[in-house]
């Protein structure tokens, strides 16, 4: 056991450091709303280019895809290192971390040559299609139909909660071949034109205000049989080698985030009062700032155990799941906690530039998006602890 | 960077398990807790054989003189076999006297220690029965060469099998002293208090105008604070390794009854309302594991992060193993709730352990201390 970085390591974060501290722009001002998306758009791509031009994008995929092959303690570190900097958002993470790993991993050289360069450099931004309406935590029950003709598959269906669509050029889409077969077995992943002819996207306004995500309708929308991603029928694979990755790489970014958000609440209760003293001298709020302490602490502690185990057997496990589960619920935790200090004043939207209103009313999400607590528990009794299935 | 035990780490940890399966089963936990003393001579002969007594003494006083990540490592096997008697107050004592004793001191006392003739416990608690130093009450009188020493210590841990008891008491003004008290001193009474874990017992210790010799006072020249602190923190580690040990049998024991008992034609671990029980045991199981270790390693490495990183290993375990406890008697049903079974040994180690060395609360305080109090 040793939780010193290597030399390796250290080299490595240094260099990033360095880069970042030249190169990370200065913080978006603007809007983000609907009619100004354009700018942030272009603000974001130019953010992914200039990191693709570094040598900083997809840095774990292999030196052949143009990656560094770096190992997965650097990936953490990458990481932490961004969310260190300040570094906008990665506009071209569902590519980077999801779609581009399964193109590798499944796809044919033609696929490989035509998007992995365009995924680095930003290009070309890809969403993912999986869920639907009625297709969530239960995924293989998705009904979106591909339906053979000649060398297309017609398309059509309806997507929900798709990050990145209203910006997307390309889908990593999950539809229905062969509704004979079992329900696992008549899926097929596709790499859908975002642009194709009968592709409709409708931004879903989230309770904390923006639009992160979307429903995209397909109507009869055509793609060439040469655009599927693995094998016909075989989807259900690739799409679980995707959702391994999702789950894998939430939470390693977002730590440095929720550490810096607890930095503000402790200052925070330095300077607001409780009972006419400050409210960091108040035992109860000190029990409770401790108590989220320590477990973002836990969370940071776990998650150099999980990268240890995960670089020793290679791919992501259900692991994952215990991760996403802990930072999940914390980060409500947590969030409530600052809502409990700060009062009314946590509600106000100009108050802290709204930090804390958005902060409670975004948490809220965290235990349902990328699989709910109840999947992820799911999946840890019967893949970690192996208890039968219970559906 | 390598957050996992080492493969000599992991043969310790291995051959703990295999030797305390031989030599610590249930059947013999439960006749020691019958016992006034919950102690062995035997089966600590054979601790002291394995070197665990003197696992992290010095080897020039006879230790193997191996790190805390080795120490939780067994320890962690001695909490899943819910090992009854005086091994963690003989350890947090070794380290005391490592800390705060003399040369001489250090010679007479730690190699007994590690060879298992010496049986040791720190006299801590009083009626306010908290472990923040200050609250220590308790006066050692110095005059003409010696401390006298009156009054009442509480919730000593194995008392009455110890061979040396160190009181640590209120000296002049507002200094600490480390008085060092042998078995059978003039003066010196242990009464056995009865209480929920007989697996650890507690003793009430009376002192009736024992006196000890200034020249035998450890820590008389140096920081005597500070070596009870370092002791504790060890002391912390281990526990808390215990600790996780213990949830990690709760978890297995209950996973496998989940697997096997049958209600409404099938398996209980096929509902998830038990399989959540069990998924939320293995998080906290693992959560409290990566805070020991890490507390365990950042204590041997001296980095700045130790003292809160053993705070958080405690005030996590404390409610950890806990709520483990509560949620593995709530999946067996009836039969976790009997004297029959063995989830009441491990049940009534998490309340003790709980607020050993100070529970969740006295620990996030400290913790509010480093993190809140500290000037930004």
């Amino acid at each position: 056991m040793d939780l010193n970085l290597t030399a390796n390591e250290q080299q490595f974060r240094d260099e990033f450091r360095a880069w970042l501290k030249i190169n990370t722009p200065e913080e978006w001002k603007g809007s983000t709303s609907a009619e100004d998306r354009h700018e942030y758009i272009e603000y974001l791509r130019d953010w992914q280019r200039n990191l693709y031009e570094g040598g900083w994008a997809g840095i774990s995929w292999p030196k052949e895809y143009g990656g560094r092959g770096v190992t997965l303690m650097e990936q953490a570190i990458f990481q932490e290192e961004l969310a260190r900097a300040n570094a906008p958002q990665l506009i071209g993470t569902i590519g980077l971390a999801l779609v581009g790993p399964t193109i590798i991993a499944t796809g044919t050289e033609e696929q490989k040559s035509r998007y992995l360069p365009k995924i680095l450099s930003g290009e070309e931004i890809w969403c993912q299609g999986f869920s639907e309406p009625n297709a969530g935590s239960d995924l293989a029950a998705l009904g979106t139909k591909g339906i053979r003709d000649g060398d297309d598959f017609i398309v059509s269906g309806q997507k929900t909660w798709t990050s990145f669509a209203q910006m997307a050029d390309w889908c990593l889409l999950l539809v229905r071949t062969d509704a004979e077969a079992p329900r696992h077995k008549g899926l097929t992943c596709l790499l859908a034109d975002m642009r194709s002819e009968g592709v409709s996207v409708r931004p879903l306004r989230q309770m904390s205000g923006d639009s992160g995500f979307n429903e995209v309708f397909f109507s009869k929308v055509r793609v060439p049989a040469s655009q599927v991603l693995g094998e016909v029928n075989k989807g259900w694979t690739t799409a679980i080698t995707a959702l391994m990755n999702e789950r894998a790489h939430v939470g390693t970014g977002a730590q440095v985030v929720f550490k810096r958000n607890l930095e503000a609440l402790i200052a925070r209760s330095r300077t607001i009062e409780r009972n006419g003293r400050p409210a960091s001298e108040d035992p109860i709020v000190r029990q409770k700032l401790a108590q989220a302490y320590l477990e973002l602490e836990i969370l940071r502690l776990n998650t150099k155990r999980a990268l240890t185990s995960l670089s020793k057997t290679g791919t992501p496990g259900p692991e994952g799941s215990t991760q996403k589960l802990y930072w999940s619920e914390m980060n409500q935790r947590t969030q409530q906690i600052a809502q409990e200090i700060l009062g009314p004043y946590a509600q106000l939207k100009d108050f802290d530039n709204g930090l804390w209103e958005y902060a409670y009313l975004r948490a809220r999400g965290n235990t349902i998006e990328a699989g709910t607590s109840e999947i992820q528990r799911n999946i840890i009794a019967e893949r970690v602890l192996g208890l039968p299935k219970s559906y | 960077m390598d957050f996992d035990l080492s493969k000599p780490q992991k043969l310790l940890k291995d051959s703990a398990r295999g030797f305390l399966g031989r030599e610590c089963k249930p059947e013999r936990v439960r006749e020691l807790m019958e016992t006034d003393t919950a102690h062995d001579d035997k089966l600590w002969q054979s601790i002291a054989d394995q070197g665990w007594t003197g696992l992290v003494v010095p080897e020039e006083h006879g230790g193997l003189g191996l790190g805390l990540v080795e120490l939780a490592a067994v320890s962690e096997e001695m909490g899943r076999a819910c090992l009854p008697g005086a091994f963690l107050s003989t350890l947090t004592a070794a380290s005391l006297i490592e800390r705060a004793g003399s040369v001489a001191q250090r010679a007479k006392y730690l190699e007994p220690i590690a060879t298992g003739e010496l049986k040791a416990t720190v006299a801590f608690l009083e009626e306010s029965a908290s472990w923040d130093v200050d609250s220590i009450k308790f006066k050692a009188i110095q005059g003409g060469g010696k401390f006298q020493l009156s009054g009442t210590k509480l919730f000593v841990s194995d008392a009455e099998v110890s061979d040396l008891l160190i009181c640590v008491a209120r000296s002049g003004k507002d200094g600490l002293a480390l008085l060092p008290v042998e078995r059978g001193a003039e003066g010196l009474s242990v009464t056995p208090t009865s209480s929920m874990d007989g697996t650890r017992k507690l003793c009430a210790v009376g002192f009736d105008n024992v006196t000890v010799a200034e020249a035998d006072v450890f820590g008389a020249d140096g920081d005597a604070r500070g070596a009870l602190k370092g002791a504790l923190e060890v002391g912390i580690v281990a526990l808390c390794a215990e600790m996780v040990g213990g949830m990690q049998w709760v978890l297995d024991t209950t996973v496998e009854y989940a697997k096997t008992r049958r209600q409404f034609g099938r398996v209980i671990g096929s509902f998830q309302a038990v399989q959540h029980q069990c998924a939320d045991m293995l998080l906290l199981t693992e959560s409290a594991r990566s805070a020991t270790y890490y507390a365990a390693w950042a204590l041997t490495e001296g980095d700045p992060s130790a003292s809160a990183a053993v705070s958080i290993a405690k005030a996590y375990c404390s409610d950890a193993y806990r709520e483990v406890g509560n949620r593995g008697v709530q999946v067996h049903g009836g039969i976790g709730f009997t004297w029959e079974h063995d989830l009441q040994l491990y049940y009534k180690r998490s309340k003790s352990s709980e607020t050993l060395f100070g529970d969740a609360t006295f620990h996030r305080e400290r913790i509010a201390r480093l993190i809140v109090d500290a000037e930004k």
